[in-house]
């Protein structure tokens, strides 16, 4: 049988000539993604800003400016609604805050509830959610929290397993990963919620694992080759471990994948953020993780002991 | 490489055959071959989130203010009681303003024994050597019992650990439903139910008060004065609960709701809905005397300060039980006002500060896509790995699914979770296990171009593999517990999964594939491999 190879045996990519490029690449769109994101604003679900959720499945196809026009009569307020599924059956309606700090529900949404199987014959209710406004701020600082911890737990482990060059590397790589992903879901308005949380954190562990086996192959080369200069040092490892990176990050997108267009729709924010924190992970494995080893200036001998170094790097007499 | 001792063929084996026994009534679960399964292996099942069964969550917070207010006012009562006791105190002008209780002692030679005795109500707070109450005393006639912070946060603990007993008594009178009622943080409770997919009864039956009491009737209150409110002292005006007018009792409790052992929904002589009671023992001893001293006279039974009738004491009651009547019951509202009288009193005010409900259809819905996701995305998996790695990719394969059985034989034993995301977990986890068989495999490829032998190509790869296996898979333990500490309960199900994926892949791929390769290579000592 003939194997497929992706990457062909013995690669030399000079990935280390791009690093400007890529750089330069990765600050603007970085920047450009925090800006859009404090611009624009994500869309926070009721998880983090409070209000109430009601899904509905309806027997027919049904207007969405219809359903909108019932339902703001009905509360009194401005209902946001948005399709699910590409049916028109299926529907999310979501209520403003309740009134009062600390209650979940008031009546408005037990009416709409209540009237949606009366009003459309057949409609089903298949998910309700309320949450107080108090609840959905320590959530909100509960998930930041997480993620900030995380970051930080990862970048110090990096430190200690590696050097600390190796742990600023991890840290800047994450806070690109998940500036991306925030503009990702800036730009597309997808609902952000505890789910979403859940896959921020899962590409804070996912984009490291690239970065740490790539980094673990520079530690080994940093050992084997003595003499050899940084750029082409960092370059063999890359090309060494890119068979592997590519193989990796193929099967978890490939299950992803799968997730993401025939999965529950309800996860589909979730599945999306890690597919793409992946592709990113990849990219940013590369020419963050590695790149950012030369800009700290990590040097062949950065690591040796003394005598090591002595051994490495005669004095001059 | 090829020194794989029998005695770990036969762990690594039985730590295989478990998992797969492990997991299988998981996975017949609601499926006709359920029954089939001997009842002498292992019985252990995955529960269900509420996301895929169906049902209701609600998050319930003490009122603080209230729990302050009723603490205060039962301290006053119990102030009061001791105080009349001989040798008498007279006291005046109590109050609870500023979260404290002071009074004033009318005696001033008596200021030092009020304060002995108000000591001696006090109470020592387990395990900080402070009292629930600090006693002193201001203008040398004032005393002033104030809250300290050890005895507030001991008596929210035990008003809290009632409530969660009268709520799970509430929903689940009968002690058979699997739900869920525990105390969260201090202040909160979270009750979850399976397959209650409207919240509002299960907050009506939460949130009924049911304060229910026997109070004489005043009959020397003229009824011209009652109809416009006004009562002789000693008595008050209350509302009959059908609207037909207004009837003065007697402030004094004759027994009260609090004194109940059981409240049971039964039927009048007229075939009624009513309420049958069974007062505990004090209760019945007070209702007794009560309905001994007064046969003949009227008493008024009242719910919530509505009264629901009020029949003639005909003689006296000494069994300690009676029945409620005339409230209009319908057999459904008769049923509910007995479970709260039986439940006993909320000690604390609840306030609902989350909900969320999922229908069971959505539920079985979000189980079948994600089955079906779950097997699509493994298959995919596996045919890529077959088709670029050979026969080192059959071992990855054969690792995978074991990992998957393992997995779930592990969530099966510790009775864990499966949430919705957790299914997502579950997918990511398969995508992500062979990544230590591609480090290994790559590894493989990359000495056997060096010019290694076989044998020392594969215990190479192995070797040098690890390290970056072990580095790799930390970072997701890391992430993945920052997860399960800070998540709540779908997400948590999401990181219990990532975290079991994440031993169990280490397990399969590293030890499982290496002992499947090792005897391949002693049976047949390959001269080349494909790789």
């Amino acid at each position: 049988m003939k194997l497929l190879k992706l990457v062909p045996d013995h690669t030399n990519v000079d990935f280390m000539r791009w690093r400007n490029v890529a750089l330069v690449l990765s600050i603007i769109v970085t920047v450009a993604s925090i800006s859009y994101t404090f611009y624009r604003g994500l869309n926070l679900g009721i998880d983090f800003v409070g209000g109430e959720l009601v899904r509905a499945e309806f027997a027919q196809p049904l207007h969405i400016d219809e359903l909108r026009g019932r339902v703001d009569s009905l509360c009194g307020c401005q209902a946001s609604i948005q399709a699910l599924g590409k049916t028109d059956r299926t529907y999310q309606i979501r209520l403003p805050k309740p009134a009062g700090p600390e209650a979940a529900s008031n009546a408005v949404v037990s009416k709409v509830r209540a009237a949606i199987p009366q009003e459309y014959p057949g409609a089903r209710v298949d998910a309700g959610e309320s949450v107080s406004g108090k609840v959905s701020e320590e959530l909100a600082a509960d998930s930041a929290k997480a993620i900030g911890f995380a970051m930080i737990g990862i970048a110090i482990y990096i430190w200690f397993r590696f050097e600390w060059q190796f742990g600023v590397g991890a840290l800047v790589t994450l806070g690109h990963d998940i500036a991306m992903t925030l503009g990702f879901f800036a730009i597309t308005q997808l609902p952000v919620d505890l789910n979403v949380v859940a896959a921020f954190l899962t590409i804070v562990g996912y984009s490291l694992n690239d970065t740490v086996v790539i980094y673990d192959r520079i530690r080994e080369n940093l050992r084997k080759y003595r003499k050899m200069s940084i750029l082409p040092l960092l370059n063999l490892s890359l090309n060494e471990t890119l068979a592997r990176t590519v193989v990796t990050s193929l099967t978890v997108l490939i299950a992803l994948g799968v997730l993401m267009l025939i999965g529950p729709e309800v996860i589909f924010g979730l599945a999306i953020a890690i597919f793409l924190g992946v592709i990113i992970g990849t990219y940013s494995s590369i020419y963050i993780s590695v790149a950012s080893l030369v800009w700290i200036g990590v040097k062949p001998d950065s690591f040796l002991k003394g005598d090591e170094k002595d051994e490495a790097e005669p004095q001059p007499a | 490489m090829l020194e794989f001792p029998k005695w770990k063929i036969w762990l690594v084996s039985l730590v295989v055959t478990a998992g797969i026994l492990l997991s299988i009534p998981s996975l017949l679960a609601g499926t006709p071959y359920a029954d089939a399964w001997p009842k002498w292996l292992p019985q252990y099942k995955i529960s269900l989130g509420l996301d895929l069964a169906g049902g209701s969550h609600l998050l319930l917070e003490a009122d603080a203010g209230d729990a302050q207010k009723q603490r205060l006012q039962s301290m006053e009562d119990s102030v009061s009681t001791e105080l009349r006791r001989d040798p008498r105190i007279d006291i005046g002008d109590i109050s609870t303003a500023g979260g404290r209780l002071s009074f004033l002692v009318r005696n001033p030679t008596q200021v030092d024994a009020a304060v002995d005795r108000m000591r001696n109500l006090t109470r020592p707070v387990a395990l900080t050597g402070n009292r629930d109450w600090d006693v002193g005393v201001v203008d040398s006639t004032r005393v002033v019992l104030t809250p300290t912070p050890s005895g507030t946060a001991q008596a929210l603990k035990d008003a809290m650990s009632v409530a969660r007993d009268v709520v799970r008594r509430r929903i689940d009178p009968g002690g058979t439903k699997e739900i869920t009622v525990i105390t969260e943080g201090g202040n909160r409770i979270l009750v979850e139910v399976p397959g209650v997919e409207n919240p509002e009864t299960l907050k009506q039956l939460i949130g009924q008060t049911a304060r229910l009491e026997f109070k004489l009737v005043d009959l020397s209150a003229s009824p011209a004065d009652v109809q416009q409110g006004r009562a002789p002292p000693g008595s008050q005006v209350l509302q009959m609960a059908d609207g037909t007018g207004f009837i003065a009792v007697k402030r004094r409790v004759m027994v009260s709701g609090d004194q109940l052992t059981d409240a049971k929904q039964s039927y009048d002589q007229d075939g009624r809905p009513d309420i049958d009671i069974t007062f505990n023992t004090a209760g019945a001893r007070r209702f007794a005397r009560a309905t001994q001293e007064n046969t003949g006279k009227p008493f008024a039974i009242i719910l919530d300060d509505k009264v629901l009738s009020a029949p003639n004491i005909n003689e006296p009651i000494l069994g300690g039980r009676a029945n409620i009547t005339g409230g209009n019951f319908t057999v459904q509202s008769a049923h509910d006002l007995a479970v709260s009288l039986a439940s006993g009193k909320l000690p604390v005010k609840l306030n609902f500060i989350e909900e969320r409900t999922v229908s069971a259809e959505l539920g079985r819905d979000s189980i079948h896509k994600g089955v079906i996701a779950s097997v699509i995305g493994t298959l995919g998996v596996i045919i890529f790995m077959l088709i670029t790695y050979g026969r080192f990719g059959v071992y990855a394969n054969i690792a995978l699914v074991v990992n998957a059985f393992l997995i779930l034989g592990i969530m099966a034993m510790f009775n864990a979770t499966l949430t919705l995301p957790g299914i997502a977990g579950f997918i990511l986890t398969i995508g992500a296990a062979v990544d230590a068989n591609v480090l290994i495999n790559e590894r493989i490829r990359e000495e056997i171009h060096r010019g290694r032998r076989i044998i020392d190509a594969v215990e190479t790869g192995y070797r040098e593999a690890m390290r970056a296996i072990f580095d790799a898979n930390v970072t997701h333990v890391i992430s993945a517990s920052i997860m399960a500490y800070f998540g709540s309960g779908p997400v948590r199900g999401f990181a219990i999964v990532l975290l079991i994926g994440v031993v169990t892949s280490v397990f399969t791929a590293v030890y499982f594939t290496r002992m499947l390769v090792a005897l391949w290579i002693r049976r047949t000592r390959p001269r080349a491999i494909h790789i």
